[in-house]
């Protein structure tokens, strides 16, 4: 029983895991570019989530609809101002311009909110039992891995069945090509970090629900974990970042449960280094072939 | 005798510079209402950068490109495909992981108007506009005889196929003008003669005018009613395919002295 327990618990922090991790490949697939920022995009949905739920008094749901509004301007915005400028400079300046934004953003949160932490208010208490009581589960994990798998499921369908998603499609295989068939990819890069963004946003609510402090790094760590998630999984491909989050987020709990809690880290990161030496694309990563 | 109407494509004494290297210079041309014309010349003598500069992908150094007589010095690339100019590549640069009908589909961007809210609603033009975008695209796939392999894979298409996919998928953007960058590349003889007759159903049915690359001579001879040559950049010789083949400098360029 206790097995089932963690797994279930494991399944809810890797349901965040693959929301974050989701941005990351969206991001990384088309615009092909690592967002380093993309963490702090989450601690920007946090900061707005928890100012409208004390400051205006807002309930949960609506709470975190202001969150993704807010957030995904924010990704459009920073796209805009700091990436597109360098639509054509070596991968490395635009790495490092994600970095760059990345600090801004935590500092200018430190400068606007202070660095003391806030307590997240209590959204989703509770839990139920099963099997007579050997089992606990609380709802926030239910609701964790069901908007997870919503998530999934929605943003398979947009990709592979709308105009915008075989746009999208067409922009991460071929750039050039895609703007002589008339596919505006300014336009398409800007969708894909909005979409992106407000992943994020969601992923900010259901973090700060089961770690209820918030703080302008809070987006950090998750944002690195999500990351590797993303390249475990497979970086752009989507069911990959699925995959690659749930299991990260497995492989964390159980490691904590079992192992240690102070190697968990060690152990997650010690497990993706031994998944890309035998698939060096990752889980789900297309093998690349180099023709001579 | 065709002088007097507007050419679909107008080119003016076009030149491009990359740092101090002239690689096309003087460039006049005209590209008429369903004709057929073909830009030839020795490899590195700067075709491709002509379409590049056609397309937009490069910015002109000098000189005017019109299409049906408005200028396309202020358009981007999006802008001159809407404005009617497709092309297609001398390296295939299909979607090859996207399957033969959405490849096309690509190419109806443009055409379908519904937003990303209708789609995600799944309100009733995005159900009728997918509709009439499947049944486009199926027809375009029709006239290459693709029709059958709609769900295949493009990667997994043969090379032949992938060619003719390519053709289809940029006519899917409804274009005035053709752009073929060396169609018949790596086709055996047979697919070159399938692939003549298929530039010229394209030419009568959808009533455009096609510019093409060629080296392979059998073709370009054959289909091209008029012809440039292109040699370092400059125009060499212009006419028709009998005065082309006499030419002595087109044939000193080729075959040397």
């Amino acid at each position: 029983m206790a097995f089932l327990s963690y797994l279930i618990s494991g399944l809810g922090l890797g349901s965040v895991y693959a929301i974050i991790a989701l941005g990351y490949s969206m991001v990384y697939g088309i615009a092909k570019m690592l967002n380093f920022a993309h963490g702090d995009i989450i601690m920007a949905g946090a900061f707005a989530s928890f100012f409208a739920m004390t400051a205006a008094g807002m309930p949960l749901i609506a709470a975190a609809a202001i969150a993704m509004v807010l957030c995904t301007l924010l990704g459009v915005t920073i796209e805009r101002l700091a990436y597109k400028p360098l639509r054509n400079a070596s991968s490395l300046s635009v790495l490092i311009t994600a970095i760059g934004v990345s600090y801004f953003l935590q500092n200018a949160a430190q400068l606007m909110f202070g660095s003391d932490t806030k307590i997240y208010p209590t959204v989703l208490n509770g839990s139920f039992s099963l099997f007579g009581g050997q089992l606990s589960v609380s709802y926030l994990s239910i609701v964790t891995i069901l908007t997870c798998v919503v998530i999934m499921g929605a943003l398979t369908l947009f990709i592979n069945k709308t105009k915008t998603g075989k746009a999208m499609r067409a922009c991460s295989e071929d750039k050039g090509a895609a703007v002589l068939m008339g596919i505006n990819v300014n336009r398409i890069i800007s969708i894909t970090f909005a979409i992106g963004s407000g992943l994020a946003a969601v992923a900010a609510v259901l973090l700060c629900a089961a770690y209820p402090s918030v703080y302008p790094t809070l987006g950090s760590m998750p944002g690195i974990r999500a990351f590797t998630a993303a390249v475990f999984g497979g970086i752009g491909s989507i069911p990959g970042a699925f995959l690659g989050g749930l299991m990260l987020g497995v492989i964390e709990t159980f490691a904590k449960a079992y192992i240690s809690t102070q190697l968990s880290d060690a152990i997650v990161f010690a497990v993706l280094i031994i998944v890309l030496l035998i698939r060096p694309t990752g889980l789900l990563g297309k093998k690349v072939s180099v023709k001579v | 005798m065709t002088e007097t109407k507007t050419p679909v494509l107008k080119v003016t004494d076009l030149g491009i510079d990359f740092g101090g290297l002239t690689a096309v210079n003087d460039l006049s041309m005209n590209v008429y209402e369903n004709e057929i014309c073909g830009l030839i010349g020795p490899n590195g003598a700067g075709k491709t950068t002509v379409f590049n500069m056609l397309t937009k992908v490069y910015q002109p150094s000098r000189g005017t490109i019109e299409l049906c007589g408005k200028s396309t010095e202020k358009m981007s690339t999006i802008e001159v495909n809407r404005a009617g100019i497709a092309r297609t590549f001398q390296n295939i640069r299909l979607f090859m992981n996207m399957s033969v009908l959405d490849n096309v589909k690509t190419g109806l961007h443009n055409d379908i108007s519904y937003g990303t809210i209708e789609s995600i609603l799944r309100l009733p033009r995005f159900a009728k506009q997918e509709k009439e975008a499947d049944a486009k695209a199926m027809e375009l796939l029709k006239i290459f005889g693709l029709d059958e392999k709609a769900d295949v894979i493009a990667g997994n298409l043969p090379y032949g196929e992938q060619r003719r996919l390519e053709i289809a998928r940029a006519l899917a953007t409804d274009p005035k003008l053709l752009l073929l960058d060396e169609p018949a590349a790596g086709m055996n003889p047979q697919e070159t003669d399938e692939l003549m007759k298929t530039i010229r159903f394209v030419r009568d049915h959808f009533k455009i005018a096609i510019l093409l690359i060629e080296h392979d001579m059998k073709l370009v001879m054959g289909i091209c009613e008029r012809i440039t040559v292109l040699n370092f950049g400059m125009m060499l010789a212009q006419g028709t395919p009998a005065e082309i083949q006499s030419d002595p400098e087109v044939i000193k360029a080729y075959l040397g002295e």
